[in-house]
C-alpha cells in the first residue's frame, strides 16, 4: 500500500501538468463562444495532443493510459479552474464504453475518433414517462421495415438532446414476450426526420433535460447494437458507466466551500467554524468525502488488474448526492436570513450554495434514485433477494399499468 | 499508487480469520461474558504464541519488527471476532507508546517481555465521567510517586504495566509515567461495564512509584500522538466488528421469512443492509489511508486517523444496533450473539475519546493542515 506516486506516475504526472500549464485556454480565446464551441475547442486541443480520452486505445484517439493515470490527469486538469467541458460526458463516459463493448469494427474507427475529440456530442434517450426506475417498462416501439426499423413513441430527461448529434436508444421491438426480453438497442442520428426536441424546465429554472418524440424515425439495422432482444443486456454496460461517471462529479459545494464559509460567518459573536456542533457536521461531511475518495482509489487498483467497473461504484452517487444536499442546505443555514437571497452579485460565492440546494434534488433521481441504488448494492453486491414482481414473466403487453400511458 | 494490501499482507489476513475462527469462536466470547474473567487467558496464550504481540516490536528487542500494515490486519480479524483479549490496551497503547517515546533502557526493559507476553500493557487517562484534559488531571506526580485515581482503565486487573498520564512534578502540563503494576502504592478493583468481555478496573495510585516516559511537560502532546496512532487500530478492529455485524445480519436477512418470503427481500430490510454496507465501505477505505499513514509516519496521521476513527465508530455504532433490528425480538435475547457486537461497538467508540472528540480533531487537524 503506497498513497504516493511511482516515479513513472511522477513522470506521468510533471508531463501532464506541463502541457495542461502551456495549453489550457486564455479567457481571450474563449470570449464570444458559446459554451459548446468552448468546451469543443478545449477538448479538441488535447485530443490533437494526446490528452483526449487517454485510457482509450490509440488507434480511438486515446493514448492507452492505465485507470491511476487518468485520476492524475483528472487531478492535475481540475487545479484549472472554470475549464469548459461537461458536454462529452454521456458520449465519452456512457455512449463510447457501450460501442467499444458492443459495436463491430468499422463503428468503432467511424465514431469513437469523433467522440474523443469532441467534434460529435452524443445523447442518451433511454427513461420514458411510463418508464423511469422500471427502466424496461418503456413503450417506445421499433417495427422492422427492411433493413430499417420504424421507431414510434417518446423519451424524456435527455440532457443535451438539442445539440448531440447522436443518441443511444433502447426500444421495445416485442411486447408479447416478459419486458425485459423485447427490447433492442440502436443508436441513430439526432437530426433524422420525425425527431422532435421540447426542453423542460426545472425547479432550477434551467433547462438541462428534454422530452424527444419519436414520429415514423427511420434506423437502419446496421445501427443496432447486440442481438435483437438484447437490448437490456446492451444498457447495463451503459447503465453502469452512467453510475460511475455521475458519481464522480459535477457539483461543487463540498468540504472546502461549506469550511470556508464557516471560517468567515459568525455564530454569536465568534466565527462558526469555532461552534461544534458546526465542526461535528463538517467532519462527518469529511469522512464521506474522503471516504468515496479512497474508495474510488481502491476501485482503481482493482480496475488496474483489468476489473471491469461493479455495482460497487453505485456508492459514490447514493452518498455523494444526498451529502451535497445536506452541505447546500447546511450553508444557507449559516448565512441564516441572507441565506434566502440567490443572485449572482448578492450572494455568498456568487449563489453556489442556493443555485446547488435548487438542482440537487435531480442528481438523487438521474442515473437511478437512491432507492434504486440502494437497491443494486442489495442484490448485485450483497446478494439479497429481489422483491416479488408482478410483472414477472408476463408478456409486457399484459402487465397492469395503473393507466399511465408511453 | 497502490491501494491494496500485498499478497502476504492478504495471507497473514486468512491466517488470522482461520486462527480465530478456531480459537475464538463466539462460545469463546460467551464464556468471558457470562464469567467474572476479564479475558480468555487460553485465547491470550494462543494470540502471543502467534507472535501477534510481537509484530511491530524491532526485531534486536524481541519483536517481528513487521510493518504497521500486518498490525491493521490482525487489528481487523480481533475486531470481527470481538476477542475478548487485552490486545488493544497493551499493543496499541503500552507497546506504541514505548515505541514512541521510551529511553533505550526502558524499552529494553519491557519490550521484550510485552512481545513475548509475559507483561500486559494498559494506558490509563480518563478519570471519572466527562473529558480528561491535561488541565483537569487529578492524577498528580511528587518526587517520582502517581496519586489518584484512574477509572475505568482497561485491563487494570490483569496488566503488569501501566502507561499513566498525570500533572507532572513541579511544572505545568502532563507527563507520561510508566508504573509497575506490582507493588503496595498500586490497587485495582474491577468496574462493571456493559461490555464484560473486556475487563475493566479501577486504579488507585497511592504514593506509587513512577517513572518518567518522554519528556515531562510534553507529556499531553505525546499522548495525543499516541492516541493518534492507536485511532487507526481502533479504526480497523471496529471496521472488522461492522463487518461481522453486517454478515450476520445478512445472513439471518436471508433464513428469516415472513410474509411468506425471506425478510431479506424487503426493501425496508435491503436498504438497512444497503446502508450498513455503504459506511462500512467508506469506513474501511478511510482505514486504507490511516493504516498508510500510520506505516510512513505522514504529516497526514493526524488528518488519517480522525477520519478512520469516526467513520469506524459510526458504522460499527450503525451496523450493530441495525443488526439486532434485523434480528427482531430474538437479537434482543441473551442467547442470542447479536450482543457481543452492540456491547463491543460502544465500548471501543469511547475507549480512546468519544466521536465528538475525535470530530473535533478532525477539524482541528484540517486547521492545521490548512495554515501548513
Amino acid at each position: 500500500m503506497d498513497f504516493n506516486d511511482t516515479p513513472e506516475e511522477a513522470k506521468f504526472r510533471e508531463e501532464a501538468r506541463a502541457w495542461l500549464k502551456d495549453n489550457v485556454p486564455k479567457a481571450s480565446e474563449l470570449e464570444g463562444l458559446g459554451y459548446i464551441e468552448q468546451a469543443k475547442l478545449w477538448q479538441k486541443r488535447k485530443y490533437d495532443a494526446g490528452w483526449a480520452c487517454i485510457t482509450w486505445p490509440k488507434e480511438y484517439g486515446g493514448r492507452g493510459a492505465s485507470a491511476i493515470e487518468q485520476v492524475i490527469w483528472n487531478q492535475e486538469e481540475a487545479k484549472h479552474d472554470d475549464l469548459p467541458g461537461g458536454v462529452f460526458s454521456i458520449g465519452q463516459g456512457m455512449a463510447a464504453p457501450t460501442l467499444m463493448t458492443w459495436a463491430d469494427d468499422d463503428a468503432k474507427a467511424r465514431y469513437l475518433p469523433k467522440l474523443a475529440s469532441g467534434e460529435e456530442i452524443w445523447c442518451q434517450l433511454f427513461s420514458e414517462p411510463a418508464g423511469g426506475s422500471d427502466l424496461a417498462a418503456l413503450r417506445t416501439r421499433a417495427v422492422k421495415d427492411g433493413d430499417e426499423w420504424v421507431i414510434n413513441g417518446q423519451k424524456i430527461w435527455t440532457s443535451g438532446a438539442h445539440y448531440s448529434d447522436y443518441g443511444i436508444l433502447v426500444v421495445r421491438t416485442d411486447p408479447t414476450v416478459p419486458k425485459h426480453k423485447g427490447l433492442t438497442y440502436f443508436y441513430l442520428d439526432m437530426k433524422s426526420p420525425g425527431i422532435e426536441i421540447k426542453p423542460i424546465k426545472q425547479i432550477s429554472g434551467d433547462a438541462n433535460f428534454n422530452e424527444v418524440y419519436f414520429t415514423d424515425v427511420r434506423i437502419p439495422d446496421s445501427q443496432r447494437l447486440g442481438e435483437v432482444g438484447q437490448g437490456w443486456q446492451v444498457s447495463l454496460t451503459t447503465l453502469m458507466n452512467e453510475r460511475a461517471s455521475i458519481g464522480a462529479g459535477g457539483v461543487n459545494v463540498g468540504f472546502d466551500s461549506v469550511f470556508k464559509l464557516a471560517q468567515k460567518v459568525n455564530i454569536g459573536d465568534r466565527p462558526a467554524i469555532e461552534d461544534d456542533s458546526v465542526r461535528a457536521r463538517l467532519a462527518d461531511w469529511y469522512c464521506q468525502e474522503a471516504g468515496l475518495r479512497y474508495t474510488s482509489y481502491r476501485t482503481l487498483s482493482a480496475l488496474s488488474r483489468g476489473d471491469i467497473p461493479g455495482p460497487e461504484n453505485s456508492i459514490g452517487k447514493l452518498v455523494g448526492a444526498p451529502k451535497t444536499q445536506d452541505m447546500a442546505s447546511f450553508a444557507i443555514d449559516l448565512l441564516e436570513q441572507s441565506g434566502a437571497i440567490w443572485d449572482e452579485e448578492l450572494s455568498a460565492e456568487a449563489g453556489l450554495f442556493q443555485g446547488t440546494y435548487m438542482s440537487i434534488p435531480g442528481l438523487r433521481i438521474a442515473g437511478g434514485t437512491d432507492e434504486i441504488m440502494a437497491n443494486i448494492i442489495a442484490e448485485r453486491v450483497l446478494g439479497l433477494p429481489q422483491e416479488p414482481r408482478m410483472d414477472k414473466g408476463i408478456p409486457f403487453n399484459e402487465v397492469p399499468t395503473g393507466g399511465s400511458k408511453g | 499508487m497502490n491501494f491494496e494490501f500485498s499478497e502476504d499482507q492478504n495471507m497473514l489476513r486468512d491466517q488470522a480469520s482461520r486462527f480465530l475462527a478456531e480459537n475464538c469462536p463466539p462460545a469463546t466470547v460467551r464464556r468471558v461474558l457470562e464469567s467474572d474473567d476479564d479475558y480468555d487467558a487460553e485465547l491470550w496464550g494462543k494470540v502471543v504464541e502467534m507472535g501477534w504481540t510481537a509484530a511491530v516490536i524491532p526485531e534486536e528487542l524481541g519483536g517481528l519488527g513487521l510493518s504497521y500494515l500486518e498490525l491493521c490486519v490482525i487489528a481487523e480479524e480481533l475486531g470481527r471476532a470481538c476477542a475478548p483479549v487485552p490486545f488493544s490496551s497493551s499493543v496499541y497503547l503500552a507497546t506504541e507508546a514505548l515505541l514512541m517515546a521510551g529511553s533505550q533502557a526502558q524499552k529494553e526493559t519491557w519490550l521484550p517481555r510485552l512481545a513475548a507476553g509475559e507483561v500486559i500493557g494498559t494506558f490509563a487517562l480518563a478519570e471519572g465521567p466527562g473529558e480528561t484534559t491535561a488541565k483537569s488531571l487529578a492524577t498528580k506526580a511528587a518526587g517520582g510517586k502517581l496519586s489518584g485515581t484512574k477509572v475505568p482503565v482497561p485491563d487494570a486487573g490483569i496488566a503488569n504495566l501501566a502507561v499513566v498520564v498525570a500533572a507532572h512534578d513541579g511544572g505545568d502540563g502532563a507527563a507520561l509515567y510508566l508504573v509497575d503494576m506490582a507493588q503496595d502504592g498500586v490497587s485495582v478493583s474491577p468496574v462493571p461495564t456493559f461490555d464484560p468481555t473486556r475487563g475493566h478496573g479501577r486504579l488507585v495510585l497511592d504514593g506509587a512509584a513512577a517513572e518518567p516516559l518522554g519528556k515531562p511537560g510534553e507529556g499531553w502532546a505525546l499522548a495525543q500522538k499516541l492516541l493518534d496512532r492507536a485511532a487507526v487500530l481502533f479504526a480497523w478492529e471496529q471496521v472488522g466488528g461492522a463487518q461481522a455485524a453486517l454478515e450476520q445480519a445478512r445472513e439471518y436477512a436471508l433464513g428469516r421469512y415472513a410474509f411468506g418470503r425471506p425478510i431479506a427481500s424487503y426493501q425496508a430490510i435491503k436498504h438497512k443492509l444497503a446502508t450498513m454496507y455503504v459506511k462500512n465501505t467508506l469506513a474501511r477505505s478511510n482505514c486504507y489511508f490511516g493504516a498508510w499513514a500510520l506505516n510512513t509516519n505522514a504529516a497526514e496521521l493526524p488528518v488519517a486517523a480522525a477520519t478512520a476513527r469516526v467513520s469506524a465508530t459510526q458504522a460499527y455504532y450503525f451496523a450493530s444496533k441495525e443488526n439486532i433490528q434485523t434480528h427482531g425480538g430474538m437479537g434482543y435475547t441473551w442467547e442470542f450473539d447479536c450482543q457481543f457486537f452492540y456491547r463491543r461497538a460502544k465500548l471501543l467508540s469511547v475507549a480512546i475519546g468519544s466521536e465528538r472528540q475525535w470530530q473535533n480533531k478532525l477539524i482541528t487537524a484540517v486547521e492545521h493542515s490548512n495554515a501548513a
